[in-house]
């Protein structure tokens, strides 16, 4: 048998082709289009300035000094690091806690704190935004009123006032920090229950293992977590449009969207990107130098369930303050919602004798682009789902697994996306699709890339992650009995990794439908998502039919998360991963 | 009616000597052409094409309500209402067709510098409905027949009767200067609005961009849309606006809201929003219905009656309740100077404002 096992190998391999190397090739083409060529343009517009005269554009650092030297650009990045240090931190703070409670402990409703928290992931950050307004304006904010009703305070208190810094960091928070969560919950339940019982047989108590075992197992995660808690940070556009302009400041990417108003200044646009991807490059590097070679593996063949640590009287703070910290994303912000669906004035309070259907009937009766956006956006949703999934999968193998020379590149080139800001990644595919060869403005296919593009390093980096965590002695078996690298992505990793990657599709699916900042440069009245006509109606102040059009989204978008997962052949009903 | 906006002589005068020739050789080349009738061939040609798409700024409901007449008395033809703030709308256009794309049928803006511009370039085409060449005068439609003033509406302050007393409300712009005012003003953006960049030219000319300047230092709550103002007084989220839509006060007001329109001492912004068809309209039958039933009496009597707006459309008439146009000092619009100062106008604001 063992002399036999070899030359069987060699064997096969003569009969079949190993199509390994030119399909990544392939996906290295693919992703070369998808990044490199938005941020040419961007780059080429941020060095040159078009000269009317002769049309020819000529070389020039004069964005970069305006950049650097005008306050208008000066005051913006200064707010945009504020705002990304402090809520990345501020998401830290709760979502490390919270998904060390779910995943180790025996803290009751688990399963539901899970299910919140995806659904205050799926809420859109604008209607969030749009929501936290309406409770917590200065002076017609629900949670206002109730605060000078009951105080008898005067009616120029307040107690908040989401127009504010402080508001959109708060604000910001509450819709990135399930990114860290559940980055930290499924990182804990894949560490084994062995490791901490050969802590625990060595000695240590249960607190003891938690700090030296669990914990640092959970770290990457926890940076991960971080890194895209900053950065999604730094380039929401939505939140900080409903929350900063108000209040007269403006972020990195509000300021760069106020720059394509007319009249469009892209080379502008362009030089201000620049300095958020070099930020992000810095902040990938510095995340590489801090895991380093650690070996972090912990997904082998054989696995027992992890051990849970039971809470005791500490139940009771434990829940108190998963309820707190859930109510802030999600039941309020949807109280709020519901209230303003059927209320004839958003700030104030349904009651049975004014509650109204006339925001319903206007939304789906009168407003006539609200089944086009539908559609469209879901049409947009589960494509981009599904390539964006595929893309990730296998450019995530070849990284893990070194799988080919380039490697680096690749990784590179999936994580890059992740410092364009949608709105500027939306004028780099502008700019390159409207000339031919490929004319797709106008058409759903330019929104496709864009957010294949932009949703595709989360992917990347969580499915990157995944393999990571999965011991490559089950893939080395399968090469070893003669599976081509990828025969055994199909039928081995990929069946190990399957919630993770349903987990995936989920996250990219919802992704799509919450994003706004790219489709607002590229959409045309044809092709509108209902994201956009949600943005649309904020600005010109329709808050009932933003709630009745976001509510209906949602239900839509977890009756699609639900479906899948109960789709037959991937893992049944288990939603813990999404 | 006191607008001259479109009177090609007031352009003639108000405009430097570039922008004079540009106009002076469309009024020779072309000239309008006669009046179209709504015919059966017409509304059986606009079914065929199943569909018009109307790209405008008005106050989302009212544009929809708008298009709902219109596909109740034209069953068969979709219309299909792309809305948000004009200078939006302009920046929409001009990225669309420079990109090939035709998309808009019909287009309505309450900026009437958009409509010289477009005309310019030759993408608006010549067509005037019945109504128009009957009953709407010289100064609210285009000599050459490529646009005329759906609507003409002002851009009052106002204030929240729940918050302000009538007797403490500001009567003037300078009123809003005052400490007391500090936090409780809302405003909308020039960048967005072709009502408020129109507007802003206005009360810039005539009050001087100082006046800005310290209304910078009020710690207003700007919003983006004319429409909105009201709205957020209608909420109770600042008591008094500086700018918005008066047909939107009117809405409020009418059905009950703590709402009253103020019209300031100094002149109301007057504000002139053209309908046109566009020469390479997708569907270009359906197109032309449209802007043939948006100046007849009836929906421009609709326009009065359930949005506020005010017509030029001689058979109709004003609602009672509301003060007439003969009664309020106006400041007097200039669409050709607007056109010129458009992008001088926002960059001075948002470097006063911030934003």
């Amino acid at each position: 048998m063992t002399i036999a096992l070899p030359a069987q190998a060699a064997e096969r391999a003569k009969f079949k082709l190993d199509y390994t190397v030119p399909v990544l090739a392939g996906f290295a083409a693919v992703l070369c289009v998808l990044v490199v060529l938005p941020v040419s343009w961007l780059i080429y517009y941020s060095v040159t300035i078009g000269d009317p005269a002769s049309n020819v554009r000529v070389f020039t650092l004069a964005h970069f000094y305006t950049l650097f030297t005008d306050p208008a650009f000066v005051n913006p990045l200064l707010t945009t690091i504020t705002v990304a240090v402090s809520s990345s931190v501020l998401c830290c703070a709760v979502a490390a806690p919270m998904g060390w409670l779910v995943a180790r402990t025996d803290m009751p409703f688990r399963r539901t704190v899970r299910l919140l928290v995806t659904a205050s992931f799926v809420t859109p950050p604008f209607l969030g935004a749009v929501a936290w307004e309406i409770l917590a304006a200065p002076n017609s904010g629900l949670l206002n009123q109730l605060y000078r009703f009951v105080t008898g305070a005067p009616q120029d208190e307040h107690l908040f006032n989401i127009y504010s810094l402080s508001g959109l960091i708060f604000v910001i928070t509450c819709y990135t920090f399930p990114y860290v969560f559940v980055l930290v919950a499924n990182a804990l339940d894949r560490i084994p229950a062995d490791m901490e019982e050969a802590s625990a047989m060595l000695g240590a108590g249960t607190w003891r293992t938690a700090r030296r075992v669990t914990i640092p197992l959970a770290l990457p995660a926890l940076l991960a977590g971080i890194l895209i808690a900053f950065l999604q940070a730094m380039i929401l556009f939505g939140s900080p449009a409903i929350l900063a302009l108000p209040a007269g400041f403006h972020t990195m990417t509000t300021k760069i969207w106020s720059l394509f108003q007319y009249p469009p200044q892209p080379e502008l646009a362009a030089a201000a990107s620049l300095p958020l991807l070099v930020v992000t490059v810095m902040l990938l590097r510095a995340q590489h130098t801090i895991l380093g070679r650690k070996g972090y593996t912990v997904l082998g063949g054989k696995n027992a369930d992890p051990r849970l640590i039971k809470l005791g009287w500490l139940a009771v703070p434990a829940m108190t303050f998963v309820v707190a910290v859930i109510s802030l994303p999600l039941f309020l912000p949807y109280f709020a919602l519901f209230n303003a669906a059927f209320s004839p004035i958003a700030t104030t309070l349904v009651t049975p004798a004014n509650a109204t259907l006339h925001n319903i009937y206007f939304t789906f009766v009168e407003l006539s682009s609200t089944q086009l956006a539908l559609n469209n956006t879901f049409i947009l949703g589960a494509a981009s789902a599904t390539l964006g999934t595929v893309l990730a999968l296998v450019i995530g193998y070849a990284t893990a697994r070194q799988a080919v020379t380039g490697h680096r590149v690749l990784g590179f080139l999936a994580t890059a996306p992740i410092a364009i800001p949608g709105i500027v990644l939306g004028v780099g595919l502008f700019l390159s699709y409207t000339r031919p060869p490929l004319v797709l403005y106008g058409t759903l296919w330019v929104l496709l890339i864009a957010y294949v593009t932009i949703e595709l390093p989360a992917a990347y980096q969580q499915l990157q992650s995944a393999f990571r965590a999965v011991n490559p002695e089950l893939e080395d078996a399968s090469r070893i009995l003669g599976a081509t690298r990828l025969q055994t992505l199909r039928r081995i990793t990929a069946p190990l990794l399957r919630t993770n990657v349903l987990a995936t599709w989920c996250f990219i699916f919802v992704s799509t439908i919450r994003e706004l900042s790219a489709a607002i440069m590229l959409f045309t009245s044809e092709t509108k998502v209902v994201s956009v006509l949600i943005f649309d109606l904020k600005e010109s102040g329709e808050l009932g039919a933003i709630s009745v059009l976001g509510l209906s989204m949602l239900v839509l978008t977890f009756a699609v998360v639900i479906g899948v997962n109960r789709m037959p052949g991937f893992g049944g009903t288990r939603l813990r991963n999404t | 009616m006191k607008s001259f906006k479109f009177s090609r002589r007031d352009l003639l005068i108000g405009s430097g000597a570039l922008a004079a020739g540009a106009t002076f050789s469309t009024r020779v080349l072309s000239a309008a052409p006669p009046a179209s009738a709504i015919t059966p061939q017409l509304i059986e040609a606009a079914k065929k094409e199943g569909k018009v798409v109307w790209y405008t700024s008005v106050d989302l409901p009212l544009a929809e309500r708008i298009a709902k007449s219109f596909k109740d008395k034209y069953p068969g033809v979709d219309c299909r209402v792309e809305r948000t703030g004009a200078e939006r709308v302009f920046q929409r256009i001009g990225q669309e067709y420079g990109s090939n794309i035709r998309a808009v049928d019909v287009v309505n803006s309450s900026d009437a510098a958009h409509l010289i511009v477009w005309k310019n370039q030759g993408w608006l085409a010549p067509f005037v409905p019945e109504d128009v060449a009957k009953h709407f005068p010289a100064e609210h439609k285009d000599a050459d027949g490529t646009f005329a003033s759906f609507r003409v509406f002002l851009c009052p302050m106002g204030y929240n009767t729940n918050l302000v007393k009538a007797e403490e409300a500001p009567k003037s712009f300078a009123d809003l200067l005052d400490p007391k005012w500090t936090g409780k003003i809302v405003k909308a953006h020039p960048s967005y609005s072709g009502t408020i960049l129109t507007a802003t030219f206005q009360t810039s000319r005539d009050l001087g961009w100082e006046f800005f300047e310290k209304l910078a230092k009020q710690k207003i709550m700007q919003v983006q849309s004319a429409t909105d103002p009201p709205k957020k007084l209608a909420l109770g989220e600042r008591a008094v606006m500086v700018d918005g839509i008066e047909y939107g006060m009117f809405q409020l007001k009418e059905k009950g809201n703590p709402v009253e329109i103020i019209y300031p001492s100094e002149g109301t912004p007057l504000i002139v929003g053209p309908n046109a068809v566009f020469k390479e309209a997708p569907n270009p039958n359906a197109a032309r219905l449209l802007q043939s039933f948006m100046f007849s009496a009836e929906c421009q009597q609709l326009a009065i009656d359930h949005g506020g707006l005010r017509s030029a459309h001689a058979l109709t008439k004003e609602k009672a309740g509301r003060k007439p146009l003969s009664q309020i000092k106006l400041m007097k619009d200039d669409a050709a100077a607007v056109e010129k100062q458009s992008a001088e106008i926002k960059a001075r604001y948002t470097q006063i404002f911030k934003v």
